[in-house]
Order: C-alpha cells, then structure tokens, then sequence
C-alpha cells in the first residue's frame, strides 16, 4: 500500500440518510480540497478520519495513514493533526505551555524549549513563550495554533476550514503559511472548505459534495 | 456506573424513606416490638388534641410564604429589569443563597423581637424604656415563620427567574407589549409571565414544599404552642419513648399528602389565572394602574434585601456585644468575650461541620463529575426529587430503617445524608458549564496525541477550574445549612453550628445563638469567596480564563 492517507469506501449515514461516500487517496505533499454546502457531512468525515465522531452518526470504510489502518485505533495514537476555523489555543496555558502539550514525551526537557523557540521563530513570534495566549493578534494566533500541531509531528494535516474566521489580507498570509509548512514536511492535506480560493491555495484536486 | 451511583443516592434514600415511614404508620415497627400490623399509631395522631391547629399553621404558613415570595420575586424583577441596579441585585444573589436559613432566621429575631432593632428605633418615638410586652416571634399566627421563610426564598426565586429570563427574550416581549400600549409591569405580567412561569413552576413547588415543611426555621420562628406539624413529626421522633415514632411517621405522610394537596390547588390555581389572563386580554384591558404599583414592587424587594443583609449585622453586632441597654441602637461594650466564652464548643462544632461538610461535597464533586463524563443522564425530575419531598416525609424513614436493621447513625450516615441534598446542588451547578465546555478543544488534544486521561486533567479539568470550585463551595453550603438529616440521621449524637444554634434557639441566650450563627454563615460564606478568589489568583495571566 502506498504512502500517504488513503479512504477506501468511506460511507456516513446520519440515521437512514447516507451523507457521504468517499474514495481516494492523497500522497505525501499533495493535497485534496473537500468543496460542499454546509450540512453535507464534510467535518463530519474528519470527525472519522480523527476518531471523534458523533454518535449521531454511522461511517464505514477503512482510513490508512501511510499503509497502516488506523480508523480502529484511538483518537489520540493515530498521529493526525487538525486545524479547526478557532485556533483552540489551551486558554490556561502559555504560548511555549500549549506547543510543549503536543510535543513528544521522549524528548529530554532542554531541546524541548529549543525546538519551541525555534518553531516560534521559524513564524515570526521569537520571544513569544512565556506569552498569555488571550494577549495575541488573531494572526498570531493562528501561526501558534499551526507551529502547535506541527510540532506535534503529524503524518497527515487536516483543515477544517481555517482560514474563514480570518480578515481577507491575513488569511492569505497564513493560508500560503499553512500550505508551505505541510508541503516542506511532505504532508497530506485534506482540506475542508466552501472558499474557492482556499481550494485554489491548496492547489491538488477538488473533489464537490453535492446535497 | 456513574449514572447508577447517581440514581442510588438521589432516589434510592427517598424510597427507602418512604417505605421507612409508611411500615410503621400502619403499626410494623419491630424495634418498638411491633410485629404486627394495626391503625393503632394513625388513631394515636388523630388523637392528639394539637392536630388541627398544626395542620392548619403548615398550610396557612406555607402558603402565605409561597405567595409572598413569588409575588415580591416576579414583582421586582418586572419593576427592576430596565434598572442600572438589576445588574448589582443578580450579582448578590449567589451568596445570599449561601446564607443558611437558620442564620437568616436569628438575624429576623434581631430585627423583630421586642428587643431587636426595629423595636429599638421605634422606642424614643412611642416613648417605650423597656421591650414592649409583644408577642411578636413565635406568634401564634406564623407571622414571624413567614416573614423568616420569605427573606430566603426570594433570593432562590429571582435566582431562578433570572436563570429562565434569557430563554424568554423577555426585552423583546416588553418592546412589542410597549409599543401595543402596555406598561412594564402590565406587559410584564401578561407577555413575559407565562413563558417565564413554565420555567420555574418546579422551583415555586419546591419552595411551597419547603415551606410546609420546614423544620428548622420554625423552631426559631415559628408557634410554640401548638408547633407546626413538621416540628411536632420532630418532637415525635426525639422522644425517648421509642413508640411515639409511630404516631412520628404518621405525621410524616400527613406532612407529605398536604403537600401534594397544596401543590395541586397550585396548579388549580395556575389554570385560574390563566383563564384571568385571557379575560383580560380578549376584554383589551391595558391594566395602566399597574404602573402606579411599580415603586411599591421596588420598595418590597429592597425591604426584602435589607432585612436579610440588617438581620445578619445584627447577629454580627450580638456576637460581639457586651452589656446592650434596651433602647440603644448599639452595644454599650465590644469585646470578644462572648467568643471567648463558647470557643471550645464553637471548635468542636466547627470541627464536625467543616468534615461533614468538605467530605460530602468533595464525594458529590467526583460523582457529578464522573456523571457529567458519561453520555447517559438523568431525567430532570430525579435530580430535583430530594428537593421537592419534603425531608420530614422522608428521613423519619430513613431512621427508622436504620433502627430497624440495628444500625446506629455515626459520622459516615450523616455524610451519607448530607449528600443526597448536596449533589442535586452540585450537579445542577456544574452541568452548564460542563456540557457547554467546547469540546473541540478535546478534540484538538487527541489530535496533538494526548491521551483521554491526559485530556481530562490537563485540559478540562483546569479550564472548568471556576465552576469547578465554585460548585463545590456551593455543595458545602448545603451541607453546612443541614438541620434535619444531621438530627435525624446522627441520632442527636452529631453535633454542628447548625444543629447547636438552632438547639440553643429556645434558651433565649442572644449572644450565644449570635456566637453560633455567625461561625455558621461563615462556614458557608467563606469558601464562596475562595472559590471566587482562587481561580483569579491561579489564572492571574492568563486573560482567557477570566470568562470560563
């Protein structure tokens, strides 16, 4: 089996009504927009793909993260990382508390705090751990939130429509981040979106949802 | 399991209660020898010459109280809403619940007595030297248990109201009533009213019940002779003469079918006054006399406050006072000798309140957390169901099961009983904050490769930390204002603030009940403030906790 994240025959029912059916595959570095009205299950599918789904709803269909089936492993061993439309920054931590949170335990404590501040620095926040996160820019926020999950050293990215709480000229800013980032680390991407310009930004192929 | 645990505790002490006093009412009471069954302790009550008179006094003080209440509640909320001071009023609330009753009774016998401070500031007027000769607390009417039951009661109704307004839209309301001809208060009461009443019809049953019932504050307050039935189910069950416990129990389900009896003339009631309403708006009546009434609605609720918040000076200034001549407003002397005085029975009781007290609410804390946690509830009603049956119906029972089964009442069953009052508090304290807890944020933690247990301490539990304590300081104050279940439970071998002032409400020793009510609103009030305090000190820098 290949690289990268795979659905093969990924159906959500919610009750009788069938909401979705996916399959495809994303290979390392590419990427793969979900386009659809609101309602036609498309965070529900990456609620699947992380393990949180409602109980509201039934999925079938097998997800592989770089050949290996993870959609029977908990949510927290199956090494995916998500960005949500709010940064969801741990209110009650520092900016360094919330990127040393997803940050492997293995990793003696004295590198931890350099591989932080140098993840910081790599988005222009330099000097930015001991700061309270409800004291930054939505901007800011947002980089952290990103750095936050990289850190964390996922296997595959989802986006759950990220950048639409954004203004215009800084979610292009962090939505070129965004993409740079993932495509350095060779990630899959699957994006969920209503925002042609997201889907273009994504630049892999778009698959519509119809309701 | 969490959900069983839940169901035990809440429902199963009623049950068991209820079954507790129903064996002996029909004469089975095998501790007292009673094998067998018989109407014996039925006609033993009916034969107490005392019976009508307490039954009336439960039902007119009870009813009296319940109205009172609720029309000074609904009307100074319609009177208050549009005010700069509605904001401050909710902000007191919180803590005015927190005052035990039997704390805010002593402080209305500061007030009313003869020698308290209304007397006091009338006296150079009426030319009084000495208390006049009135019988003013425990008067045979209940005057004195009403006005005690309603300076409480009216905190715990506007805290409901205010709970239910946002689901109204109540400004919405006002406008169109407004705009269609309608004063405040007429609008208030013919389109905010009844989609307000929906949500706290339970809530006024539980103060009816409550107010039946009520044990404690009619010891303080209330007729002495003859008691209110509650009193006398009590005086029953503290005999020595263990088979008075019979005619006890049969008390209680009398207690307990009264109330059932009021709570149904309540909803009779409630179908009048719908049907008035409807007259009054399909006649196209615009009630504008209503308006004039608007300052007297304001007046009551801040007589209300003030009674409460003076009472309570009151016991303050009584514990600290030394030689207090009658028409003076205050003390000739301070001194802390009366503290002095009593300081090693206040320890002892402090000591046994503060470990029923932290025990019962820290149990209750985990079990409603653990509750919260799983997916399946409880209905509504079973939460409520230790609140509104009334206690004198039930624990009865309960103690007599445990005579019954041999088991003497030590610590662990006071606790045990303690709980089933405080986790209703607690759970409904916590839920809101727990289920609107963002759980995008568990999500998001999972994702980053935590584990659920390690979301669940470092994530959740820290960010609930507010509601967290705060419902823990709120169970404490439960459990610190229990009366009955620690008399009736600990069988008098438990003693608290609570159980020692109220026992001392009969001597007359003004300033030891002041020395005792003021450690026991203290032991209420205090962890109210830490639990305001700590999470402002934990969270200091961090700005996004200062809401959750």
């Amino acid at each position: 089996m290949a690289d990268g994240l795979g659905l093969s025959n990924v159906t959500i029912h919610k009750g009788e009504t069938r909401l979705l059916s996916v399959d495809t595959h994303i290979n390392r570095g590419e990427a793969l927009t979900i386009m659809g009205p609101s309602g036609s299950g498309k965070s529900t599918l990456l609620s699947y793909i992380t393990g949180s789904l409602d109980l509201a709803f039934k999925a079938a269909g097998s997800v592989t993260l770089d050949g290996e089936e993870i959609n029977t492993k908990p949510a927290h061993l199956r090494h995916i990382g998500i960005l949500f439309q709010d940064d969801l920054l741990f209110p009650h931590m520092s900016v360094g508390a919330n990127l040393s949170f997803g940050l492997d335990r293995s990793i003696p404590r004295t590198e931890r705090k350099d591989r932080i501040n140098a993840a910081l620095d790599s988005v222009g926040l330099a000097g930015f751990f001991d700061r309270d996160p409800a004291t930054l820019s939505g901007g800011q926020r947002a980089r952290v939130s990103l750095m936050r999950t990289l850190l964390s050293n996922p296997k595959a990215l989802l986006l759950d429509e990220p950048f639409s709480r954004l203004d215009q000229d800084l979610r292009q800013q962090v939505r070129e981040l965004v993409f740079n980032h993932a495509k350095a680390q060779s990630l899959p991407v699957l994006l969920v979106t209503h925002d042609m310009d997201d889907a273009q930004a994504a630049g892999g192929a778009i698959l519509r949802l119809d309701r | 399991m969490a959900r069983a645990l839940v169901i035990l505790i809440l429902i199963g002490p009623v049950i068991a209660g209820l079954i507790g006093v129903i064996l002996p009412t029909l004469g089975y009471f095998p501790a007292a020898g009673a094998n067998h069954f018989s109407l014996e302790p039925i006609q033993a009550l009916f034969a107490w010459n005392g019976l009508a008179s307490a039954v009336r006094l439960s039902i007119t003080t009870g009813l009296f109280a319940t109205a009172l209440s609720c029309l000074i509640a609904l009307g100074f909320t319609a009177s208050m809403m549009a005010s700069p001071w509605w904001r401050r009023v909710q902000s007191i609330l919180g803590p005015l619940l927190a005052v035990p009753h039997a704390a805010a009774a002593f402080g209305m016998v500061f007030l009313i007595a003869p020698s308290g401070w209304i007397a006091r500031v009338l006296a150079p007027v009426l030319g009084w030297d000495r208390p006049p000769d009135l019988l003013i607390v425990n008067d045979p009417w209940g005057v004195a248990l009403v006005l005690g039951l309603v300076i409480k009661e009216v905190p715990f109704l506007l805290l409901m109201i205010i709970a239910a307004l946002p689901q109204v839209d109540a400004p919405s309301r006002l406008k169109v009533s407004a705009s269609l001809g309608y004063g405040v208060i007429a609008g208030w009461t013919l389109a905010v009213l009844p989609a307000v009443y929906k949500q706290i019809r339970l809530p006024i049953y539980l103060v009816l019940a409550f107010s039946m019932s009520v044990v404690d504050v009619a010891l303080i307050l209330g007729p002495t002779t003859p008691n209110t039935l509650a009193v006398q189910v009590l005086k029953w069950m503290n005999d020595p003469d263990i088979s008075l416990r019979g005619q006890a129990a049969a008390g209680a389900i009398l207690q307990f079918g009264l109330i059932i009896i009021a709570i149904l003339a309540l909803r009779l009631f409630e179908q009048l006054m719908g049907g008035l309403r409807n007259w009054i708006i399909m006649g196209g009546l615009r009630l504008a006399m209503l308006e004039q009434l608007r300052w007297l609605l304001q007046c009551l609720g801040a007589i209300v406050f003030f009674a409460l918040l003076i009472g309570l000076c009151g016991l303050l200034m009584w514990s600290v006072a030394g030689f207090w001549a009658f028409p003076d407003l205050t003390p000739n002397s301070i001194s802390l000798s009366n503290w002095a005085r009593h300081s090693d029975g206040l320890m002892v009781r402090l000591g046994q309140t503060a470990i029923i007290g932290f025990t019962a609410a820290t149990i209750s804390l985990s079990i409603a957390v653990l509750y919260l946690e799983s997916t399946r509830t409880v209905p509504n009603w079973a939460i409520f169901l230790p609140l509104i049956i009334p206690q004198v119906a039930f624990l009865p029972g309960v103690q007599i099961l445990l005579l019954n089964m041999g088991l003497k009442g030590g610590l662990a069953v006071v606790i045990a009983a303690h709980m089933v009052f405080v986790l209703p508090y607690v759970i409904l304290t916590l839920g809101g904050s727990y289920r609107t807890w963002n759980r995008d944020f568990e999500r998001v933690g999972h994702a980053l490769g935590a584990s659920p247990a390690r979301v669940f301490w470092r994530i959740r539990l820290p960010m609930l930390l507010a509601p967290l304590v705060s419902s823990l300081a709120v169970g404490f104050a439960v459990s610190v204002g229990q009366y009955l279940p620690t008399l009736l439970i600990g069988g008098g071998r438990i003693s608290t603030l609570t159980t020692e002032a109220v026992a001392l409400a009969s001597g007359g020793d003004r300033r030891a009940i002041a020395v005792f009510s003021v450690l026991q609103l203290l032991a209420a009030l205090v962890p109210f403030v830490i639990a305001l305090g700590l999470p402002m000190i934990l969270w200091r820098n961090r700005r996004g906790m200062s809401h959750g």
